[in-house]
């Protein structure tokens, strides 16, 4: 399990099967794929055990808390992609608990980036209503103007902002 | 039957995401170092797989429709919010940049063993509470430049939707082509067996080796 790793597919393959995933999960819900959402019911969830009245109160997650935030289509989802992902990298020896980083950076600094993306890409998905999957991926397919929109301005700043990040990723 | 099934149940959502998070791991996106090559320009996958991904699954939906199996409006498509999408789009591709991952990538680097797509979800989860916190104050550019709902880019340009399908193969082809020589020009694309620890462990025992012997 832990040997060497067996190599990632080609990516044309990969690609082919995500668009037929996609393509299925149209045809058998009527929306694309998603992400980002489970991660704000997450937000609504933790909002309504810590702080009950001002997330209640709140004009954008308070409509979670009439009910159960994490109980919802993309809730299942996510839960599966992590099985998917979990079955993936064990049977291809890449799974590593590990703090992925470059040569030369240090695991805390790692860290500390990840959690400052983290905010970044959460505050930017809940802006766009979306993310990388369901604005970029499903609405692309869709030929969504809104997907073509987000994508060009999501490579434009992830190559700008790999100007000043390149030495932690080498 | 009648397509699409607006099934939102447990189990087709559960399988569905099974394939999704497989297919991702596959293509190497539970891995930060991967994902962010592409930004430098050494790694093409996320730019390969996303293309051949969204005109596939166009294509499908293109079949869909001219045969009649699915209706003209029948799949969900987004709304333009014109300044939100940009800036939103924006902050994900600077925070993927910098944390190493997107919100769905995030799900296959913990399933792939990632303590760092961990903490990034923390900061995915402070994000939104900090959006929560403040969406009275920017609810008006939350909102502001709003195009036609659900709006295409067929139906934006006046053209066959087609035409746009064979316009993006065509630009997929040409990043496969330029995005291989970029690859090979800065020493990728990323290797599953890359960054391995052993690596550095042998560079650290040829430095030992050396001390020794000096």
């Amino acid at each position: 399990m832990f040997g060497t790793p067996r190599p990632y597919w080609h990516p044309l393959i990969a690609g082919l099967l995500l668009g037929l995933v996609l393509l299925a999960t149209f045809l058998v819900t009527g929306h694309g794929l998603g992400a980002s959402g489970v991660f704000t019911r997450a937000a609504a969830t933790i909002g309504l055990w810590t702080m009950p009245e001002a997330t209640a109160a709140n004009r954008y997650l308070g409509g979670f808390a009439a009910g159960v935030p994490l109980a919802g289509w993309i809730t299942w989802e996510i839960i599966g992609v992590l099985l998917g992902g979990l079955i993936g990298s064990l049977s291809s020896g890449r799974f590593r608990a590990k703090i992925e980083r470059g040569r030369e950076t240090a695991p805390g600094r790692r860290l500390v980036f990840a959690f400052a993306g983290g905010v970044l890409v959460g505050l930017g998905s809940r802006l766009a209503r979306g993310c990388t999957s369901g604005l970029g991926l499903s609405g692309g397919a869709t030929l969504a103007v809104a997907g073509f929109l987000f994508l060009i301005f999501f490579f434009a700043a992830g190559f700008l902002t790999m100007r000043f990040m390149r030495r932690d990723w080498t | 039957m009648t397509w699409p099934l607006y099934d939102g149940g447990f189990w087709p959502a559960l399988l569905l995401g099974l394939l999704f998070g497989l297919v991702l791991e596959g293509a190497g996106f539970g891995s930060a170092r991967k994902l962010t090559a592409q930004f430098s320009l050494r790694d093409f996958a996320v730019i390969k797989v996303m293309f051949t991904a969204v005109i596939v699954a166009a294509a499908g939906l293109w079949l869909a429709r001219t045969a009649g199996i699915i209706a003209q409006d029948s799949v969900y498509v987004p709304t333009l919010f014109f300044w939100s999408i940009a800036l939103g789009g924006a902050l994900i591709g600077a925070g993927f940049a910098m944390g190493g991952y997107c919100p769905g990538t995030s799900a296959v680097g913990l399933a792939s063993g990632r303590i760092d797509a961990l903490v990034f979800m923390f900061g995915m989860v402070a994000g939104i509470g900090l959006f929560a916190g403040v969406f009275d104050w920017i609810e008006p550019f939350y909102k502001a430049a709003k195009g036609a709902p659900a709006q295409t880019l067929d139906q934006l340009l006046g053209v066959p939707a087609i035409a746009i399908i064979l316009a993006m193969a065509a630009m997929g082809a040409a990043a496969f082509y330029f995005g291989s020589k970029l690859e090979a020009r800065f020493g990728g694309p990323v290797q599953a067996s890359d960054g391995k620890e052993s690596v550095s462990k042998d560079e650290k025992r040829g430095s030992g080796i050396g001390s020794l012997s000096f």
